[in-house]
């Protein structure tokens, strides 16, 4: 007996503004939901020749059979084409999305087409609207489109509100989906895409019960689950200081990209440091639903008029250690509330931070090295100098000037224009993330499907092997690839990545038990590579080619914790992934 | 002296600590055997944004509950000590009740048509790891 209603798929066409729902049984039974069910119907509805920013591409969002049963269980996963790469793009929010779809009564929404003016949808339980939002297009601020919506439509607390900022509506490559005001679909571009489809926001909520097969067993599973998730020291990192507490971390063993990689080390890292954020400029924590973990660190921006003695402003901004990277490290940022205006820039716009921050990162470079002007720049990109950057966060939204029309479709395109390829570090074409631990790191992001840092966590391989022998190629790859299956699993539950120490495969078959599914953990095991699998079929017929992936040099001049990355064993690395994607291809078709 | 053992009632000793995850709700219709909302008689919602924090709506357990005088079918009843217990055989799913609590925390069952009524149990109190909520002897 699995939920009836979490197999249910709403359709949405925003062409032909209609909306219907079939049950798709054989896609959950098959693939659990999330991640696994979400690229079936992607695939299902994009080729080789939709164009991301076209109405033939599709939008999916997928929750799975864990989402709403058990705590850490949060994520939305949505997949599209990405409008940054041109090819698979998958990011994954928290905040209520998640929680939301179930309780309205679907596993998974499938929005094609492309409106002719500017609208959002509200999706009430069965009830979906499609309702203008022209007044919207626009608006400056993403938290005022927040605002607005709160008040306009019903549900509170039951809701997620998904937006875009003006990045998304002029189709900014790496704008980025807002949910909830402090979480994100950040990367690979989904902001642009809604953008393209003139979708500004999605309000999802609903309210009602879910049967389960054994109850008994079921709350005896969550009270462990809940245990582990208030209880492990894991959860308390989360917890604590959060996410940030990587910077001093990683800067410790010399892991932390500083002004765009040229070195991996910041003198000022104790200045942004998630121990200084949380000591100084802390306001809040807050939770996804059903998490009771509360990783959401919210910081205050205090600010004084500066023609009134007694005005002030208070603010806030959410923090975590990708965006500190992105616009604090990467762009020599040591000044907390220089970087907190950074953080609300990228917010107020609806930007990926992480390719914002590599973006701006190699722009500094290429004027500092004189491949560009000021006359390109329009303000003087400068390590450190977080007001000019706020304005070139702006400009890369407005694109006053053909550098700026560049800049806002990657760092690769830009660089191809101008120069600088060999410090755009960008994998794939998507910016790189915050980790240069060693050679697992990299590679990880150039076979991971979505070259995400999350995709195969080399970064966190490269940390266990400091100061021990390293191993060869192969070895670094089939390891990376087996995480990689896993986290599929992981992805298609829904569960949040920061509780997979929690959610291990013995445990994940348990859980599944009472909500009606018989798997073996050797079942679930290979579950994730035929996922896996599925997703690089997708990926390879959108066009992805592995001999085309480019090695940014600058990965390789700067010493990582596990010494300077030789080409070599990257190349060995890749050419060994290559015959093994098609060995996996031809066991699990 | 009276030897009837104690009521208690549910109260939210300090709303700023609450993180807003949930947990609480999603607890109280665990008591059924259920999963999901729709049997949940807390309420969690952001005072205007996750920034500003949140409200937990719960049951006062009223000495003389408005929600008690408008149901037209005597469905709601006193329960000792403050508060309401639900017949919900009497009840025609009106909603005067919820119309009646000024603090909103009479939560409606969209699956059944029957309002929600915390029966103070504090069952809820476990799943909190915030110390938001706990129960108070009534006197």
């Amino acid at each position: 007996m699995i939920d009836p209603l979490l197999t249910r798929v709403l359709y949405i066409d925003l062409s032909r503004r209609r909306f219907w729902v079939e049950d798709r049984k054989d896609l959950f039974e098959e693939y659990l939901g999330g991640t696994g069910v979400a690229v079936k119907l992607l695939a299902e509805e994009v080729s080789s020749k939709s164009d991301p920013l076209g109405p033939d591409n599709a939008i999916v969002f997928a929750i799975g059979p864990f989402t709403a049963m058990y705590p850490m269980a949060s994520k939305t996963v949505a997949v599209f084409k990405s409008p940054l790469t041109g090819n698979f793009g998958e990011s994954h929010a928290g905040g209520r999305t998640a929680i939301a779809i179930r309780m309205a009564g679907y596993g998974a929404i499938v929005i094609k087409g492309a409106s002719e003016t500017p609208i959002y949808l509200a999706i009430h339980g069965d009830r979906v609207y499609f309702r203008d939002a022209s007044a919207l297009w626009g608006v400056r601020s993403t938290y005022t489109v927040g605002r607005v919506l709160r008040e306009r439509e019903p549900g509170s607390g039951l809701r997620t509100i998904i937006r875009i900022g003006r990045a998304g509506e002029r189709l900014v490559r790496y704008a980025c989906v807002i949910a909830e005001s402090y979480r994100h679909f950040g990367r690979l571009g989904l902001g642009a895409v809604m953008g393209a489809k003139k979708l500004k926001a999605i309000v999802i909520s609903g309210k009602r019960k879910i049967d389960v097969k054994n109850p008994h067993k079921y709350r005896q599973i969550y009270n462990e689950i809940f245990d582990k998730a208030v209880k492990s020291p894991a959860m308390k990192k989360y917890h604590d200081i959060g996410t940030p507490v990587n910077i001093r971390a990683l800067n410790k063993i010399g892991a932390l990209p500083t002004r765009n990689l040229k070195s991996a080390k910041f003198e000022y890292a104790d200045n942004i440091s998630g121990e200084r954020i949380a000591e100084l400029r802390l306001a809040r924590r807050t939770a996804c639903s059903h998490c009771p973990v509360a990783c959401i660190h919210i910081a205050s921006i205090r600010e004084q008029y500066p023609h009134e003695p007694y005005f002030y402003t208070t603010r806030y901004v959410s923090y975590d250690y990708e965006p500190i990277y992105a616009l604090g490290t990467m762009l020599g940022v040591y000044d907390i509330d220089g970087l907190l205006r950074l953080l609300e820039a990228v917010e107020v716009q609806g930007l990926d931070a992480m390719s914002t921050g590599v973006v701006l990162a190699w722009a500094t470079e290429a004027l500092e090295r004189g491949l560009i002007t000021i006359d390109h720049t329009l303000v003087e990109l400068k390590w450190g100098k977080w007001e000019n950057y706020v304005k070139a966060i702006k400009y890369i939204v407005d694109q006053p000037n053909e550098f700026y029309k560049a800049l806002a479709l990657g760092a690769e395109e830009t660089a191809k224009k101008y120069g600088g390829l060999d410090f755009a570090l960008s994998f794939g074409g998507n910016e790189m993330p915050g980790y240069h631990a060693g050679p697992a790191t990299h590679i990880g992001y150039l076979i991971g499907v979505r070259h995400s840092h999350l995709d195969n966590a080399g970064y966190s391989y490269d940390q266990k092997l400091i100061g021990k022998e390293y191993p060869p190629p192969e070895k670094v790859v089939d390891d990376l690839i087996n995480e990689e299956a896993w986290r599929q699993i992981l992805s298609s539950l829904v569960v949040c990545f920061f509780a997979r120490g929690i959610y291990k495969p013995e445990l994940v078959v348990k859980a599944l038990e009472p909500l009606g599914y018989s798997y073996t953990v050797d079942d679930i095991i290979k579950l994730g590579y035929k996922i896996y699998v599925e997703k690089y079929k997708l990926k390879l017929n959108l066009g992805f080619n592995l001999n085309k992936l480019r090695v940014p040099k600058r990965i390789l001049e700067t010493p990582t914790p596990n010494g300077v990355i030789s080409h070599e064993f990257i190349e060995k690395a890749l050419k060994y992934f290559g015959k093994k994607i098609n060995e996996l291809i031809n066991e699990f078709t | 002296m009276s030897t009837a053992a104690s009521v208690k009632r549910l109260v939210v000793t300090d709303p700023d600590l609450c993180v807003g995850c949930m947990s609480c709700m999603f607890a109280c219709a665990r008591r059924f055997p259920e999963a999901g909302l729709a049997k949940s008689a807390i309420h969690v919602r952001s005072v205007g944004g996750f920034e500003r924090g949140f409200t937990v709506i719960v049951c006062r357990a009223c000495k003389d509950p408005p929600c008690a005088k408008v149901c037209p079918t005597n469905a709601l009843v006193k329960r000792k000590g403050g508060g309401v217990i639900l017949y919900a055989s009497k009840c025609i799913g009106c909603g005067n009740c919820v119309n009646a609590c000024p603090f909103g925390a009479i939560q409606w069952n969209f699956d059944d048509n029957k309002p929600v009524i915390c029966m103070h149990c504090g069952f809820c109190i476990n799943y909190c790891p915030y110390g938001v909520l706990a129960l108070e002897e009534i006197r």
